[in-house]
């Protein structure tokens, strides 16, 4: 069934002359080139790009396409990236005419229904974190993080602190501690602790009057919620710092409990995770950050509000914040993102966010319960809407790693969960099933880990061994890095 | 709707294998004190059906490219968008796929992705291209620090001329906290950067020089000149692109630029009020292991195949956390793909047409332009490929407004910026950026508006 040929690089499908695109005659008087544009200015050669034809490229990708692993086609545990169905009716509404195709300095007045749709991400973004000021600019997460900290760079700035430290638990993701150090913050890592909760004394040793800001992810990365949050955050607050909620988990808590209520000052969205994005081969993504009514006036610009003119029509403006730390991107941010978020906060209700929660939480528990005895989490008896088995154990006693039982799950259709993420557990398997997933999938899967467990460790240290590719030389992938096609020379 | 799988019967079958009564069991790990009472304040559930009306509806109270005509620039445009794009990123084994961490269950966006970096490479003239960035501004920025941590140097950044006002605000909020002193370098008389003035500016503490072509104001700056003054002095040239120009354009790496960057928008991706689109990143070989952002390299597999993997990934946040080249995760993946469609369904021929079509057209509407009474086209002895800046007997803002009412759209207006140095400051100036979708009959249709 593979189609090897239509897989090569389309650089080796790429013949001279050929061609895909076909132009509209110029119609309007035309000029010689050298005339308009100086010939030093003008390339020499055409671009070396492939040469194909439009049939060539459709079943070009479209076989590749055959060689992913995606949600709709296979289950998707990949922990911490809430690998949800992406509802179809995102994709069509997304792309209505008055919306996907307005430009981005387009007057406010002549895309009043686009800021109408904007304006109520804001609020209900505002609404589920329990913090009223919203801005939709940052394009993923880990600007969000970024942003947030900008902000709280300008808020001590501005009150005429000097806050240095940003701390954060071991757990955290990459992203925390590499925002922190761009937005020029000195990074401080809290140890983990056995119950892969925050060491509240820990915590209290090192929060002074030169912390900025602590970043925690609630429920952190272990899957749990973080109990001692509130007296977390007192601390903070009694040092006079900020506390950060890294949101990237927020599909365990949405309609249950809010940032804002637990202590929060500001936090980020995964709209491209909690509110189904989708996640796009890698990407876009989008990242709305929530802070406190004090924080709002830092926020980058420019932000959406709603007014009432004086004929009592509703007018919404783009707003620039009185002290804005300026803008993070260019333009106002990932709307067709934000969008499709929209539009599922819209079919969910509040009901239905509320109930999504639960069911991501008891599909996890399920998955949790039901691998306990060959996976058993190293944390908690209980999780919230993801959890991190170990494979320490069986790696100790039947040399079978994290990788080994991952690789082979591609074999039996299933995507791997993420592993060694995070840091603090050994051999981590981090398994994110999501509430859109049944039983007897959940069931299917566990059976399946059952069984890989009772492979050898010589065969799982080959797997997968039914996918076209099996375990990439990445040693040599780092050491002689080829990163692009280049054409044969002297053949 | 939460698009949910257990009924009622499986969800009691769930709980008792857990060991709970219910799901309210599983939540006592969060302290009752705060957890909600009551429900979120969000309007009520809608069907599929409702959604679409209530999107609908408001979809026509907003005014898209689609429907009018757009002269709009700045930095986004109305490409034409082939059909294959839409088709191929509409695949549900692409979009609904994330980060390829799993080499063996992700080939197919691997190779799109070593594909795609072949093809930015082939399009800039650059060695190396990574596998996205957010969009534009970004990318400037990220090339900036990089340039920052390849010369060592952290003391000054100069920008020459008219880069995108918004790409400048950017770069200030991304360097102003720290050290490093932004020297923004006037644009001359002819609307290119002033290179007396650049000369003077760049000294042996700058990491980058940072220029823009065409720049904001839709003018060819010389890029060899402005590489000679920056490599003096052991600087490197960051040069911000735009991609459709380069069916014509020599390429910024022929013309001695170390980092190139772009917002990838006109490759084939839709306006959407600003986002998402695509930041582009290539540079020289050298500077590899300083990228920011994720690379896709070949390699062999255990049974000596071809394949792809996510690589060199020791620069990045989830290994190397604060020291990583960047904080970016989540990059702008189908974006690159749409890219890598567009790229491939213009080629070399489609994208010289492109942009003849669209400095052909720039032209004559400038030409006309410039013959109405009051009307002056700025810098018009200065090469220009699809934009340029008129300036109007009115305000700006108020002839955007004239024109908007007959279903024409043009912009934006320079007054809605900071000002760019060595720009006069004043309410007339405006930017019209001709594409190769736009007809004569359009053309003069906006031509007879401004009369
Ligand atoms: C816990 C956590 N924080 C932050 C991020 C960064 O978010 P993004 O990838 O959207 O930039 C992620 C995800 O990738 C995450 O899992």
């Amino acid at each position: 069934m593979r189609n090897t040929l239509a897989t090569q690089l389309i650089f080796d499908l790429s013949s001279p002359g050929r061609r895909a695109a076909r132009l509209p005659q110029c119609d309007v008087p035309t000029r010689a080139i050298e005339e308009l544009i100086p010939a030093k200015f003008l390339a020499e050669k055409p671009l070396p790009l492939p040469e194909v034809a439009e049939p060539d490229i459709v079943r070009h990708y479209v076989n590749l396409s055959t060689l992913n692993m995606s949600v709709d086609t296979h289950f998707y545990p990949l922990g911490s990236c809430t690998m949800k169905y992406n509802p179809k009716r995102h994709e069509r509404l997304s792309k209505l005419g008055g919306i996907v195709d307005v430009h981005p300095y387009q007057h406010a007045d002549r895309m009043q229904g686009l800021l109408a749709i904007l304006y109520e991400m804001q609020n209900m973004l505002g609404e589920i974190a329990g913090l009223p000021a919203v801005s939709l600019q940052p394009a993923a997460g880990a600007q969000g993080e970024l942003t947030a900290l900008m902000v709280a760079a300008a808020y001590f700035r501005d009150r005429g602190e000097n806050r240095r430290k940003v701390l954060f638990p071991a757990s955290a993701h990459g992203t925390n501690p590499a925002s922190a150090a761009i937005a020029g913050f000195d990074c401080v890592q809290l140890p983990a602790t056995a119950n892969g909760l925050m060491d509240v004394e820990e915590l209290r040793k090192h929060a002074d009057s030169s912390t900025a800001c602590l970043m925690v992810t609630n429920p952190n990365t272990l899957g749990l919620f973080e109990k001692q949050i509130a007296e977390v955050a007192k601390i903070i607050h009694d040092v006079g710092g900020l506390v950060y909620i890294d949101g990237a988990n927020m599909n365990a808590i949405m309609g249950i409990t809010r940032p804002g209520d637990f202590g929060g000052d500001m936090m980020h969205y995964n709209v491209h995770k909690t509110f189904t994005g989708p996640h796009g081969a890698g990407g876009p993504g989008s990242g709305p950050i929530a802070v406190r009514d004090f924080l709002k006036p830092y926020l980058p610009a420019p932000i959406i509000e709603k007014t009432t003119a004086e004929n009592g029509q509703t007018v919404y403006q783009l707003v620039t914040p009185e002290k804005t730390i300026g803008k993070v991107r260019t333009f106002f941010g990932n709307v067709g993102i934000l969008i499709r978020g929209y539009c599922y906060l819209r079919t969910l209700g509040p009901e239905g966010v509320r109930k999504a929660a639960e069911h991501a939480i008891l599909n996890a528990n399920y998955l949790k319960a039901i691998l306990k005895d060959i996976l058993p989490a190293a944390h908690g008896e209980y999780c919230l809407h993801e959890f991190v088995a170990s494979a320490s154990k069986l790696s100790k006693e039947k040399h079978i790693s994290a990788m080994d039982i991952a690789k082979r799950l591609l074999d039996f259709g299933f995507h791997a969960p993420t592993v060694y993420f995070p840091l603090v557990v050994p051999e981590a398997l981090m398994m994110e099933p999501t509430e859109t997933e049944s039983k007897a999938t959940l069931d299917a899967f566990a059976e399946t880990i059952r069984k890989i467990t009772e492979e050898s460790a010589e065969f799982l240290h080959d797997a997968p061994h039914s996918l076209p590719v099996s375990r990439p030389n990445d040693v040599q992938a780092a050491r002689q890095p080829v990163l692009s096609w280049s054409p044969k020379v002297g053949v | 709707m939460s698009y949910l799988f257990a009924t009622a019967s499986e969800e009691q079958a769930m709980l008792s294998r857990i060991g709970v009564d219910s799901i309210d069991q599983l939540l006592q790990q969060i302290p009752k004190p705060l957890q909600l009472d009551k429900l979120l304040d969000l309007p009520p559930a809608l069907s599929e059906m409702e959604l679409e009306q209530h999107l609908r509806q408001l979809a026509s109270q907003s005014s898209g490219a689609t429907s009018r005509m757009c002269f709009q620039g700045g930095g986004a445009y109305d490409h034409y968008i082939p059909s294959v794009v839409d088709e191929i990123t509409g695949r549900g084994e692409y979009y609904t796929a994330y980060t390829p961490y799993q080499a063996e269950a992700s080939q197919g966006t691997l190779q799109a992705f070593f594909e795609y970096q072949t093809m930015i490479c082939q399009l800039t003239g650059m060695q190396v291209s990574n596998a996205s960035l957010y969009e534009g501004g970004g990318s400037v920025s990220e090339a900036t620090l990089m340039a920052m941590r390849t010369t060592g140097r952290t003391g000054r950044v100069v920008i020459a001329g008219a880069l995108h006002p918004e790409y400048t605000q950017v770069l200030r909020t991304y360097v102003g906290h720290t050290s490093t002193e932004v020297i923004h370098i006037p644009v001359g008389s002819d609307g290119t950067v002033d290179l007396t003035k650049l000369a003077g500016a760049i000294d042996e503490n700058t990491a980058a020089v940072i220029v823009q072509n065409p720049n904001f104001l839709g003018n060819i700056e010389d890029l060899a000149a402005i590489a000679d003054l920056t490599h003096a002095k052991e600087s490197l040239m960051v040069v911000s692109t735009d991609p459709i120009s380069l069916g014509l354009l020599a390429r910024p790496g022929d013309l001695g630029a170390d980092i190139v960057v772009a917002e990838g928008q006109s490759l084939g991706i839709p306006l959407q009020f600003g986002g998402p689109y695509l930041g582009i990143l290539a540079c020289r070989n050298d500077f590899i292991r300083r990228m920011p952002g994720r690379l896709i390299g070949e390699t062999i597999d255990r049974t000596g195949g071809r394949c792809f993997v996510l690589s060199l990934q020791a620069r990045e946040q989830h290994i190397r956390r604060d020291k990583a080249t960047s904080n970016i995760c989540t990059n702008q993946g189908l974006m690159a793909l749409r890219a890598t469609m567009f790229m491939a369904q213009m080629g070399p021929q489609g994208f010289k047409e492109t942009a003849e079509l669209c400095l052909q057209k720039a032209h004559y509407a400038a030409t006309q332009i410039a013959a109405i009474p009051g009307y002056t086209i700025l810098f018009s002895e200065t090469p220009k490929f699809k934009e340029f800046v008129i300036q109007a007997p009115q305000s700006a803002q108020t002839l955007i407004e004239k024109v908007a009412k007959a279903g024409v759209d043009i912009g934006p207006a320079l007054s809605q910026f900071a000002p760019i140095p060595g720009m006069p400051d004043t309410e007339n100036l405006l930017l019209v950026a001709v594409t190769e979708q736009r007809t004569k009959a359009q053309i003069d249709h906006l031509v007879n508006l401004l009369k």
